[in-house]
Formats: C-alpha cells, sequence, structure tokens
C-alpha cells in the first residue's frame, strides 16, 4: 500500500500555469519484416504545463519509452509516427525539418536515459560528454569558458570539479546517474524526460537522486516527464500520471486521483501489487499473464485477457477513451457501473476493496 | 535441446539461409568447383598426365578452337590442366580444414567446459601458437620434409586450428551457463552426455561458419605453397600451374592465358567459399538490420496537416 | 586494472613466446629430416675446412640436449651432461650474441645479410600497410554508417573479392600489365648497374620499383580492413551512447568522428596485431614475386638452394618481429584505452 501521495501546495497553481507541451493523438508503429506493422502507440495524448511532473507508468513494452522517442523523433529506422502532433512553442514538432528539430532537441527538450553505463561512452571522459551537449550552441569560443559551465553544471547535481576529467567506469552508478542529469540540463531545457531514472540503483541512492530532481526541478523552473514502472517513484514527485498499457491510455489523472480513486482496472491492479508496508505478512498481488505482441494484439480489449472483471464486450469492442469528470480520464467498458468503479462488482472481499477500505 | 528441437531449428535456419543471397551465391559457386573437380576426367578435352610431343609452336600457343584457353610453358592445354587442378585445392581445402576444426575443436570445448588448469594451459598454449606466424612455419615444415600431398594437408591441417580454438572455447563458455544445461547436470547426466547433447548442438553452427573460413585459408596456402615450389611436382594444380608460368617465361612471351586462368580457378573458390562464409554468418549470428545513425524513410508518416486546421488537443486535467 | 600490471604480464608472455619459438626453430631444424647440420655436412660444394667449422660451430660432436645424443634418429644419451656443452646451449649462446651461422650459398655472415633485408622488408610492408589501414578504416566507416545500402554492398563485394584473391598472383597480374603497358620494372630494388647522381635520383628509382608491389599489397589488405572495420564500427552504432550523442544534436559526422572512430579504434589496433601472420604470408608472396630483396624473398630463395643457415636465421627473425609487434600493439592498447588505467 503506498502513502497518501504528497499533498502539493503546488496543485492549486499548476492549473494556471500555462501549456508548455500539448500531445494530441500520437500513433506510432513499427515496421517489420515480412510481417504486418506492430502498434507501438495508438492515440495516446497528454498535456504538460510549466512546472509540472508527469508521470508515465506501465509495464516493459506498453510505449512509454516509444512515446518518448517519438517526441523527440528519435525513433529507429524502423520507427513510423503515423498520428498525432506535438504543440510546443507555437509549433507542431512533428512538422519541423530535420535541422529545426535538432534546433529543439536538448535545447528545449531533454532525455535522461536509463542504463547510465551504457547511455556514456566509455572511453570519453565525462566533462567531453557533458562540454559535446552545449559545445554546438556557444561556437568557438575559450576552452577555459567551456570549462566552467562543465564545472557549474557538475556542481548543480553535486559532483566535484576534480572529477570532471574521469571516465564513467571510475564513477559509481549513482554518479553517472548524476552526470547524466548534468549532461541533460546543459543546455537549460524547458522539459526534461527521465527514463526510469532510478531502475537498477538501491533504494539509498534512489532517494538522493529523486531529492536532487525536486530540487532541481524548484531551481530552475523545470518541467519533468518521469516514465517509470515504479509507482513509488510517481507518488512521490509527480502531479500528473499517464497509465499506459499495450500502447494505449488506461488512464490519465492528477496524482490524487489516481491513487484515491483508480478508475481503470489496470490501475486498480497494479496499484494492489504494491506491496503494504502495513501489511507486512500478506500475500504478494500480481496480475497473471503477460502484455500483449504489439503486432498479433487481441481483438477489444487490450487489457481483457488479464483483466479480473473482464465481460464479452471487453473481448469484442476497443473501450474508448472517456473523461469521468474534469482531469480524469480512462479506457474501459465499465468506468460508470458504480462510482467507486468497477472494482465494487466483483466480490466484495477483493484486496482492491480492502484498498480502498483502509484509506481513512 | 531435444532433437527435435534440433530439426526445426535445422529446417528454420535452412530456409533463411536459402534466402540469403550472399551465401546461395557462394554454396553455388562451390558446387559448380566440386562438379568441375569430381567431373574432370569427362570435361576435359586432354588428358594432362598423357604425354604428348609438343614442337616449339605448341608451347604458349594463344586460344585456340583446339586450345579454348591456349597452352601452357610444355604445350599442354591449359583448360584440361584447369579442371583437373581444381582437385587439389578442394582436396587440401576440405581435408586441411577437416584436421584444423577437429583439434581446434577439441581444444575449444575441453578448455570450456573443464576450465581451470585445463583451459589456461590450453588457451596458453594457443595464445603462443597465435602469435608465432603460421605461413613461415608452414614453409618451413613443408620444405623440410618431403613436399607431397599429404604432408601439405597434415602441416596446413596441424597450423590452422588457432582461430577455431579461441571461437569455439568462448560459445561453449557462454553455453555452459545456460540454464538447461544446469538442469542436466542436476539430474545426473555426465560430462560425455552435456557435451553431446547440449554443448556441441549450439556450438556446431559457428563451428561451421568458422569451417568455411578455414577452407578457404587453406585453399590460399596451398596455391602459395604450389606458387613458392613447395608441393609435389607430378601433382597439378593452380597454384603449381602459375608456378610454372610465372619461372618460364609466361611473362615475357606475354602469354597471358597462363597467368590468369589458375588464377581465377583460385579467386573462384576462395572467393565461393568466402561468400558461403558469410551468408552463412548472417543467418546464424545475425545482427541488427539497423543501428542509430541509419537512414530510414520518414519517421512521420502521417498524412499532412495544414496548419490551419490544427485538431483541438486534449483537455487537460483541472480544465 | 592497473596498467603497469597489463604491461608487465604481456612483456612476460612476449618472453616466453620467443624462448619457446627459439626452442621451436632450434628442434625443427634437428629433427626434421632436412637437419641442415648434416647437410652441410654432406654438401660437396663446401670445402673440407667449411666442414671443420660446421662441426665445431654446432658442436655436432656433442649431445643435442641432456639425455639425447642425436634426435634424428633418436638415440639417447647422458643425462648427465654439462647443459652448456649440450648443441641446443652452444646455438642458444650464438644467439645471444648475434650469430645466426654462414650463409651455404654467399658464405656470409647470415645476420648481416639479414640486417639489410629487414629494413627492405619494412619499406615494402610499412608504406602498404599504412595505406591499407587508412583507406581501409575510412571505407569500413563509410559502409558501416551506410550499412545494408548500395554503398554498403558495393564496398562489401570488393572487400570479399580483395580478400580472396591470392596474393601473388594479384602481384604477377599487376607486374604483367605494370612492366608491359606502363614500363613499370620487373622487379628488384633498384634498376641494376645504374648510377645516380644524387640521392633523390635514387629515392626516385626505388619508388618506381616499389609502386606495383605497394598496391598489391595495399589492395588486399584494405579488404581485410574494410571488412573488419565495418563490422567494429556497425556494433558501436548500435550502442547506446550513440543514441545519446544523436539525442544530444550532434551532427552525424561529428558522431561518426568522435565516438565511432574513436571506439572502434580499440579493438582495430588488437585486430591488426593479430594479422600480422597474414602481413607476413603477403609479404614473403610480394616479395618472391617482385624480386624485392626482403626477409620474405629471404626465405623464398633459401628454400630453393636449400641454405638453412639463412633460412633459419630468417624465420627467427620473422617471429621475433612479430611477437615484438604484438607487444608493441597491446602496449598501445593500454595507452588508447582509459579502462586500463594508471595506478
Amino acid at each position: 500500500m503506498i502513502d497518501q501521495p504528497r499533498s502539493r501546495s503546488r496543485a492549486a497553481d499548476l492549473d494556471q500555469a500555462p501549456i508548455l507541451l500539448e500531445l494530441s493523438h500520437l500513433s506510432t508503429d513499427f515496421l517489420i519484416k515480412d510481417s504486418p506493422p506492430a502498434h507501438a502507440l495508438v492515440d495516446v495524448s497528454f498535456t504538460l504545463r510549466e512546472g509540472e511532473a508527469l508521470g508515465l507508468v506501465g509495464e516493459s513494452g506498453c510505449g512509454k519509452t516509444t512515446m518518448m522517442l517519438s517526441l523527440m523523433r528519435l525513433l529507429p529506422a524502423n520507427g513510423r509516427i503515423i498520428e498525432g502532433t506535438a504543440q510546443f512553442g507555437g509549433v507542431d514538432l512533428f512538422s519541423l525539418s530535420e535541422k529545426e528539430i535538432a534546433g529543439v532537441r536538448w535545447k528545449e527538450i531533454s532525455m535522461i536515459f536509463q542504463g547510465a553505463m551504457n547511455a556514456l561512452n566509455p572511453v570519453r571522459t565525462i566533462s567531453d560528454q557533458i562540454a559535446e551537449a552545449f559545445i554546438l550552441q556557444v561556437g568557438r569560443v575559450d576552452k577555459k569558458v567551456v570549462d566552467d559551465r562543465v564545472i557549474s553544471l557538475l556542481d548543480l547535481v553535486g559532483i566535484s570539479a576534480d572529477r570532471r576529467k574521469q571516465y564513467p567506469h571510475q564513477y559509481s552508478g549513482g554518479m553517472r546517474q548524476r552526470a547524466m542529469i548534468a549532461m541533460a540540463l546543459a543546455c537549460n531545457p524547458q522539459i526534461v524526460i527521465a527514463d526510469e531514472p532510478t531502475t537498477a540503483l538501491d533504494v539509498m541512492i534512489q532517494a538522493q537522486i529523486l531529492e536532487l530532481l525536486e530540487k532541481l526541478r524548484d531551481k530552475l523552473g523545470l518541467s519533468i516527464i518521469f516514465v517509470t514502472h515504479d509507482l513509488g517513484v510517481v507518488a512521490e514527485m509527480c502531479d500528473t500520471v499517464l497509465v499506459m498499457y499495450g500502447g494505449v491510455t488506461a488512464e490519465y489523472a492528477s496524482v490524487d486521483a489516481i491513487y484515491n480513486e483508480p478508475r481503470h482496472p489496470y490501475t486498480r491492479e497494479l496499484l494492489r501489487a504494491f506491496p503494504d508496508l502495513n501489511r507486512p505478512t500478506a500475500k504478494l498481488a500480481s496480475i497473471p499473464g503477460f502484455p500483449p505482441r504489439l503486432n498479433a494484439l487481441p481483438p477489444g480489449c487490450r487489457f481483457a485477457p488479464r483483466c479480473p472483471i473482464a465481460q464479452d464486450i471487453c473481448h469484442i469492442e476497443q473501450p474508448e477513451l472517456r473523461w469521468i469528470d474534469a482531469g480524469h480520464a480512462a479506457s474501459c467498458h465499465f468506468l460508470d457501473l458504480l462510482p467507486d468503479g468497477p472494482a465494487a462488482a466483483a466480490s466484495p472481499n477483493t484486496p482492491s476493496q480492502n484498498l480502498l477500505n483502509s484509506e481513512s | 535441446m531435444t532433437t527435435t528441437d534440433q530439426s526445426v531449428i535445422i529446417r528454420g535456419t535452412w530456409s533463411t539461409f536459402l534466402r540469403n543471397k550472399m551465401g546461395m551465391v557462394g554454396l553455388i559457386a562451390l558446387v559448380m568447383a566440386i562438379f568441375i573437380a569430381v567431373f574432370a576426367p569427362l570435361l576435359a578435352p586432354f588428358d594432362p598426365y598423357e604425354v604428348v610431343h609438343v614442337t616449339i609452336d605448341d608451347i604458349y600457343a594463344p586460344p585456340s578452337l583446339e586450345h579454348p584457353l591456349g597452352t601452357d610453358d610444355a604445350g599442354r592445354d591449359v583448360l584440361s590442366n584447369f579442371l583437373y587442378g581444381a582437385r587439389v585445392s578442394l582436396i587440401v581445402g576440405f581435408f586441411a580444414a577437416f584436421i584444423s576444426i577437429v583439434i581446434g575443436g577439441s581444444i575449444g570445448i575441453s578448455a570450456g567446459f573443464f576450465g581451470g588448469a585445463l583451459e589456461n594451459g590450453l588457451m596458453r598454449f594457443t595464445d603462443i601458437m597465435l602469435v608465432i606466424p603460421d605461413f613461415p612455419l608452414i614453409v618451413l615444415l613443408v620444405a623440410l620434409t618431403k613436399p607431397s600431398l599429404l604432408n601439405i594437408i597434415l602441416v596446413i591441417g596441424f597450423l590452422g586450428w588457432t582461430s577455431s580454438a579461441r571461437l569455439v572455447r568462448s560459445q561453449t563458455l557462454s553455453v555452459k551457463e545456460r540454464k538447461y544445461v544446469l538442469r542436466a547436470r542436476s539430474i545426473g547426466a555426465g560430462n560425455p552426455h552435456i557435451i553431446r547433447h547440449h554443448i556441441f548442438p549450439l556450438v556446431l553452427p559457428l563451428m561451421v561458419v568458422n569451417t568455411v573460413l578455414i577452407i578457404s585459408l587453406a585453399i590460399l596456402n596451398e596455391s602459395v605453397l604450389s606458387f613458392l615450389g613447395l608441393s609435389d611436382p607430378t601433382m597439378i594444380s593452380w597454384g603449381q600451374m602459375l608456378n610454372f608460368a610465372f619461372s618460364r617465361g609466361a611473362m615475357s612471351t606475354g602469354a597471358w592465358w597462363a597467368l590468369l586462368t589458375p588464377g581465377l580457378g583460385i579467386v573462384w573458390l576462395v572467393l565461393a567459399c568466402t561468400l558461403l562464409g558469410h551468408g552463412l554468418e548472417q543467418v546464424l549470428n545475425p545482427r541488427l538490420e539497423t543501428h542509430h545513425l541509419s537512414v530510414g524513410a520518414e519517421m512521420i508518416a502521417r498524412p499532412k496537416i495544414p496548419p490551419a486546421h490544427l485538431e483541438e488537443g486534449a483537455p487537460a486535467p483541472g480544465d | 586494472m592497473r596498467r603497469s600490471r597489463y604491461i608487465a604480464r604481456k612483456i612476460t608472455w612476449a618472453l616466453i613466446t620467443l624462448v619457446f619459438v627459439i626452442t621451436l626453430n632450434f628442434f625443427l631444424f634437428r629433427v626434421l629430416p632436412g637437419d641442415p647440420a648434416r647437410a652441410g655436412i654432406h654438401d660437396p660444394r663446401l670445402k673440407k675446412e667449411a666442414v671443420e667449422a660446421i662441426r665445431v660451430r654446432y658442436g655436432l660432436d656433442k649431445p643435442v640436449i641432456n639425455c639425447f645424443q642425436t634426435l634424428n634418429p633418436v638415440e639417447f644419451g647422458d643425462c648427465l651432461v654439462n647443459p652448456l656443452e649440450t648443441q641446443f646451449f652452444i646455438y642458444v649462446g650464438n644467439l645471444l650474441q648475434g650469430e645466426l651461422g654462414i650463409s651455404y650459398h654467399t658464405n656470409r655472415p647470415v645476420s648481416s645479410m639479414l640486417g639489410e633485408m629487414l629494413l627492405n622488408t619494412i619499406l615494402l610492408i610499412g608504406l602498404g600497410q599504412i595505406l591499407a589501414i587508412v583507406l581501409g578504416m575510412l571505407l569500413g566507416i563509410l559502409a558501416a554508417w551506410k550499412a545494408h545500402t548500395t554503398i554498403d554492398y558495393a564496398a562489401l563485394l570488393f572487400s570479399l573479392t580483395a580478400w580472396s584473391l591470392p596474393t601473388f598472383w594479384l602481384g604477377i597480374i599487376l607486374l604483367f600489365i605494370g612492366s608491359s603497358q606502363w614500363g613499370l620494372p620487373i622487379g628488384g630494388r633498384i634498376t641494376p648497374g645504374m648510377t645516380y647522381e644524387n640521392t633523390w635520383q635514387q629515392i626516385v628509382d626505388m619508388g618506381r620499383h616499389l609502386i606495383l608491389p605497394t598496391i598489391t599489397f595495399t589492395i588486399v589488405f584494405l579488404g581485410e580492413y574494410m571488412l573488419i572495420m565495418r563490422s567494429t564500427v556497425l556494433d558501436v552504432l548500435s550502442e547506446d551512447y550513440i543514441l545519446t550523442a544523436k539525442a544530444k544534436g550532434v551532427s552525424n559526422f561529428q558522431i561518426l568522428k568522435d565516438h565511432a572512430l574513436r571506439n572502434a579504434m580499440l579493438p582495430m589496433v588488437t585486430i591488426i596485431a593479430l594479422n600480422l601472420g597474414f602481413t607476413v604470408s603477403g609479404a614473403i608472396q610480394i616479395e618472391a614475386v617482385f624480386s624485392w630483396p626482403g626477409l620474405g624473398g629471404a626465405i623464398y630463395t633459401a628454400v630453393g638452394r636449400r641454405d638453412y643457415p639463412l633460412l633459419q636465421g630468417a624465420f627467427l627473425l620473422i617471429a621475433v618481429s612479430v611477437i615484438f609487434a604484438n607487444l608493441a600493439a597491446d602496449l598501445l592498447y593500454s595507452y588508447l584505452d582509459p579502462r586500463v588505467q594508471e595506478t
């Protein structure tokens, strides 16, 4: 059971903040030789405001990283954006030329890649790689100017200047992650995408990294998109949550709504699967089955094969994304079955019911 | 791995291979070479071993109807010699490679599988043999012993195993740790059984690729040895033909047919093996088709949207 | 790992390999039927004094090594004999003094003959290798970048064909065309009997003789290096840090230069070192075809004339050169790869 998300004094102001990025109806396919294309993303949308932290949640392969790569137009050679617009700063990112999008990448929207060991070149110094990010912007300048900037960036993330000429393998996992963060901030972007920033780090280091990101967010006024499968991170850091499953939006709401009034069965199962510190001996729940193969999708709702409350219609017809109230959307056929959502229709002793009951 | 698994894999691999152009071209070329080697006596217009009486006009005669590829320094038909020459190249290639693979494979599997001091010792020895330049040693050994077909096969074979040993060992190491090997061991399977039924089938594909490349190296080595005059002079081989042509004035006479033909034969055979090997490698050890800098067609494949008609974005939470 | 320890290990192995080669070289010549010492003794070309000199130098009356009187046929002997009085250690002792014997054919000391030859070979190989490496690397990067496109397929076909050509045959063909069509020399290092007014003329003359052999060498190795570089760069371009660089807005050209090239060079150094054996084989063939007076040619002519001291000396020198070249490559690698760090 996850603690109540920290109430954000910022939440109220967030509604007034200007919209930075508006992604509408993005659909991305992957072309596969001698096979129908895999529909990695179908009609996903979200809005990001200044200073907002959005959490993208889902299992591996649900399309979260694909969505971010589509946004930055860094899809692999067999990826195709077949639908959608990305309004940013008055232009549609998808209609920019290669040269123009290169001007947006990193300067306006940057990314912290997961697996910092492989995302950094092992035979170049950290200083070189950070400098590479902004050197094109500053053009021909004194080496000292570049060096000073690198030092100040490393200082932002808490790495001492005398380690800047070292190589990635000489840094610990947490330090490498911090170096990646410094690199992502090199051009003062407005939006930072953090792709699984804490996976593969131990819990103590995770906490440090999250704290750092929070601090930077306040200090620099950043908007952050957290791509993660860890609900704890989302509860800790995010204002809004987009839950994805099999390439579609399962649920999209504020973090309070997601944790207190989850409407989509997948969201409820995810919450249920999180171990409860208050009930350490309770049996661990899990969601049986496997995520769908994207080029062999089941007809109907993508979650139906694993859904505890699936009915016949679920296997035939895909549910539309519907707005339950202002700021909360989900895609399920049974959204308005009951005020508390469909789980109540199941057996009264389902753990999700207990979850809701124990929250008081 | 069960035998049904093995046959499924083999069938699947075979059909992928049939579609691999490079490999197929190589295979066909190789089969053609084997064909002419086997049927040389039937295909050749003259018998190269037959003693002929020649006059000065018959030496280095240019291509004609009677001799489509001209004659060599002793008045013999180049075409017939060429057809028979394929035999030596193929025989040396296959048998020497066989020896190399058997030695290299045994060393590789033993080192990888048993580990410890055995692995250390074998690999150190392999490293030493890798550093020592093999070709001068081959020349030395052949020169110091009697130059005969058997000796050449043995020498090339016994000095060509180092690359396979390394390859097989690293492959064995990675296979050894796989789950079903551990499982087999836990139910009491003995080492010989594990090696034969689990390790070997997974190591085999890479060994096949390696074998093809070793065959091509053996063929090249044989041709160089023959050219340097280190093979049995009574044998007809392409290298030998080039040796005679080069040292007996083909260049000054302008007898390009005597110089070009045997060489083209060697290139044909070696290129066939190389293409086959690379094709097999693509099939058995496929690499990703693209990398991060690959040029794909336009990433944005949606219909063009005129700016004036942009859709409304989805309402945001809190609207 | 520590660089000093890495270097120490590599040097140790180089020395061990050296010992192995010396031992191998000695016993090969004693064991195999073409035993030079005995052949030398019976060689009718040699005068009586020369025969005696050989007997003394090789210590043929002494046992080959402890426990073995002779090795061909195997005859056992005294195990407790003073090792320094055996043929093997006499041989080693001679080696350490730079004494490699006297050539049967020219009656000159082998060591001085080989000295000149080594320089000639290095000249020939050096030029060809540098060209092949530079061109091969550039072509390899290009082919990898444009993988699976027409450019790539063309480059692949060229390289595979170049690799499949027997070096000596390519040399013959080029020599044939070159000497008949372009008036280039038929062989040798310099035009025989020519006199020079100054050094420049000498260089030009040698240069004319170098053109065809160098082109041959370059083509054959260009193919191989291009193939290796292409496969290495393909691996590198699939790594995550390339995506990071692309995301940072670095241009394709810069990525190829600062990431792909730099990272691919490391395996290339190792592989070039491993291929030194191939280089030697190529050198022997080219020197044979073009009559270039180098170490490879020495092996060729020594074999033909059964000049065993020269053969033995040349083989040893070649093997030692390769061992040292490998060692140099290992040391270079340790400085290029930051993961092998200083203490």
